[in-house]
C-alpha cells in the first residue's frame, strides 16, 4: 500500500492526476454540503425548518436538486448569441476550480520518503494567481448578461462590471500588507525576500506569542482582514451586495435566460467562489490548517489540520449566511460610494501606515 | 526549474479536468433531457408579456468611468506586489519611492471625488 502510494506521488504526472481527482471530489462534496448548510441556517434564522426531507436532515437535498436540473428541458431563447451563451457557464466554473487548487487544506503528509502536500499545486505566486482568477470570474457574468439578448440579464451584467472590478481593487490592496508582513517575518532569519506562496504563508503563522495567542496574521493585520472580508462578500455577489442578481429588481440578473444544467453551473460556481474566498481568508489571516492536535495518536492526528481548516472556513461561511439573513440589499450608488470612497482610501491609508511601522521596525528610526 | 513547471502541469490538468467535467455533464444532459421547443417558449423573458424592442440597450457612461479608474488601481497592484516582496532587500529608497507613488494615486482619487466623477446622482 505504502509502496504504491509512494510510486504514484513520486511521479509528477500521476501525482497531478490523483491530486486533481481528490481535490475535485472534496470540492464537489463540500459544495453540496455548503448549499444545504446555507439553506438550513437561513431557515433557522427566519424561524423556518428548511430542507429536511431528502436524506438524513435533508443533507441530500442539493444532490436531488442537481439531478432534477440535469433532467430539465433547457430553453434557449431565440435572441441569444449562441457561442457566448454556451461558453459563459464554463467560464464561470473553471476559475472557481482553479482558485481552490492553490489553497493548502492540510499539513503535508509523509508517505515513506515522499512528502505529499495537501494542496493542488503550490504556486510561488499563489496570491497573484488567486487575484488573476477572481478577475476572470467577472467575464462569465458579463458574457452571460450580454449574450442572453434580453433586458434584465444585460442590466445584471452591466452592474457586475462596475461592482466586481471596484471591489477587486480593494481586495488587492488588502492583501499587500500580508505580503509585506510575510517578507519582514522571513527577513528575521535570512535575506529579506518575501513570498506569495500560500503554503509558506501558513508556515509563517506558526507559533504563538505570550503562550496562548496564536501567531495568526489577523492579530497584526485586522484592518486588512476587515477590508478583505467586505470586498470578498461583494466580489462573490452575495447579499447585501447581490445587485447583480437582485431578484426583486431585475428578475434573476445575468442568469434569467438560463435553465437546467447551465443554470446549475452558475449556481455551483457562486457557492464554490464563496467557499474559496472564505478559505483564502482563513489561509492568509487565520492560520490556515494550523491548530492543536491534542496529542492524538498519529493515525488520527494527520486529519486534525484538515478539520481545523474546515472548521475555520465554515465559521467564516456562517458569517456570509448571517449577513444574507440580516442585511437588506444596498442601493447601487451606496455600493459604489462604499467601494471607492471608503474601502479603497482606507486600504491605501492602512497600507502607508503599516509600511511606515514595519520600516521603523526593520530599518530603525530615520533620525537615529 | 522542473519543480516550477510541475506545478503548472497540475494547473493545466486541473483546468482540463474542469472543462471536461462541464462538457460531459452538459453533453449527457443533452442526451437525456426532453426537448420540445416552441415559438412561445423561446421568447425572451419579459415578465410574461411579449418582449418590447430589442434586448440590448445603451448603458450609462458612468460604468465606463469606474472601469477606467479600476485600470489605474490594478496597474498599481502590478507595481506594489513585487515591491512588497522585495522591500527588505531594497531598503529605504524603495520605501520612499512607493510612498510617493501611493500619495500621487491618492491625490488622483481625491481629484476624481472632488470633480464629482464618483457621484451616482447627477
Amino acid at each position: 500500500m505504502t509502496a504504491v502510494l509512494e510510486a504514484i506521488f513520486g511521479n509528477a504526472f500521476w501525482s497531478a492526476v490523483v491530486k486533481t481527482v481528490v481535490v475535485f471530489a472534496i470540492l464537489m462534496v463540500n459544495t453540496l454540503f455548503l448549499v444545504w448548510f446555507e439553506r438550513r441556517v437561513v431557515a433557522f434564522m427566519q424561524n423556518r425548518i428548511g430542507p429536511n426531507r431528502a436524506g438524513p436532515m435533508g443533507l441530500l437535498q442539493t444532490l436531488a436538486d442537481g439531478i432534477k436540473l440535469f433532467f430539465k428541458e433547457q430553453i434557449t431563447p431565440r435572441k441569444v448569441e449562441l457561442g457566448m451563451y454556451l461558453a459563459a457557464p464554463v467560464a464561470a466554473m473553471i476559475p472557481a476550480f482553479l482558485i481552490f487548487m492553490v489553497i493548502p487544506f492540510g499539513e503535508p503528509i509523509t508517505i515513506g520518503n515522499t512528502v505529499v502536500t495537501l494542496q493542488g499545486a503550490d504556486l510561488n505566486v499563489g496570491l497573484l494567481f488567486i487575484l488573476a482568477m477572481s478577475s476572470l470570474a467577472v467575464y462569465s457574468i458579463v458574457l452571460a448578461g450580454w449574450a442572453s439578448g434580453s433586458k434584465y440579464p444585460l442590466l445584471g451584467g452591466v452592474r457586475a462590471t462596475a461592482q466586481m472590478i471596484s471591489y477587486e481593487a480593494a481586495m488587492g490592496l488588502a492583501l499587500v500588507p500580508v505580503v509585506l508582513f510575510a517578507s519582514i517575518q522571513i527577513a528575521d532569519g535570512s535575506v529579506g525576500v518575501g513570498t506569495m506562496s500560500l503554503s509558506r504563508l501558513v508556515e509563517l503563522q506558526q507559533g504563538s506569542f505570550r503562550g496562548f495567542i496564536p501567531g495568526w496574521f489577523v492579530f497584526w493585520l485586522l484592518p486588512s482582514f476587515i477590508i478583505f472580508m467586505i470586498a470578498a462578500v461583494a466580489e462573490t455577489n452575495r447579499a447585501p451586495f447581490d445587485l447583480v442578481e437582485a431578484e426583486s429588481e431585475i428578475v434573476g440578473g445575468y442568469h434569467t435566460e438560463y435553465s437546467g444544467i447551465r443554470f446549475a453551473f452558475f449556481f455551483l460556481a457562486e457557492y464554490i467562489n464563496m467557499f474559496n474566498v472564505s478559505a483564502i481568508a482563513v489561509t492568509v489571516f487565520l492560520g490556515g490548517w494550523l491548530g492543536p492536535d491534542f496529542g492524538l495518536p498519529s493515525g488520527i492526528a494527520w486529519a486534525m489540520p484538515i478539520m481545523w481548516f474546515l472548521l475555520k472556513t465554515y465559521a467564516l461561511l456562517f458569517i456570509f449566511v448571517w449577513l444574507r439573513a440580516t442585511l437588506p440589499r444596498m442601493r447601487y450608488d451606496q455600493l459604489m460610494t462604499l467601494g471607492w470612497k471608503r474601502l479603497i482610501p482606507a486600504g491605501l491609508a492602512w497600507l502607508i501606515l503599516f509600511t511606515l511601522v514595519q520600516a521603523f521596525r526593520s530599518f530603525g528610526a530615520p533620525w537615529s | 526549474m522542473t519543480g516550477y513547471f510541475e506545478d503548472y502541469i497540475t494547473v493545466a490538468v486541473f483546468a482540463a479536468f474542469g472543462a471536461l467535467l462541464v462538457a460531459v455533464s452538459v453533453g449527457a444532459s443533452a442526451l437525456l433531457r426532453p426537448k420540445n421547443p416552441s415559438a412561445t417558449k423561446s421568447q425572451t423573458y419579459e415578465c410574461g408579456i411579449d418582449p418590447v424592442g430589442g434586448g440590448w440597450s445603451q448603458t450609462h457612461v458612468r460604468y465606463y468611468i469606474f472601469a477606467l479608474l479600476f485600470l489605474i488601481f490594478d496597474v498599481e497592484a502590478v507595481f506594489i506586489f513585487p515591491w512588497a516582496i522585495q522591500l527588505e532587500a531594497l531598503g529605504m529608497f524603495a520605501l520612499v519611492e512607493m510612498i510617493v507613488f501611493i500619495v500621487i494615486l491618492l491625490a488622483g482619487l481625491v481629484y476624481a471625488v472632488r470633480k464629482g466623477v464618483l457621484e451616482w446622482e447627477s
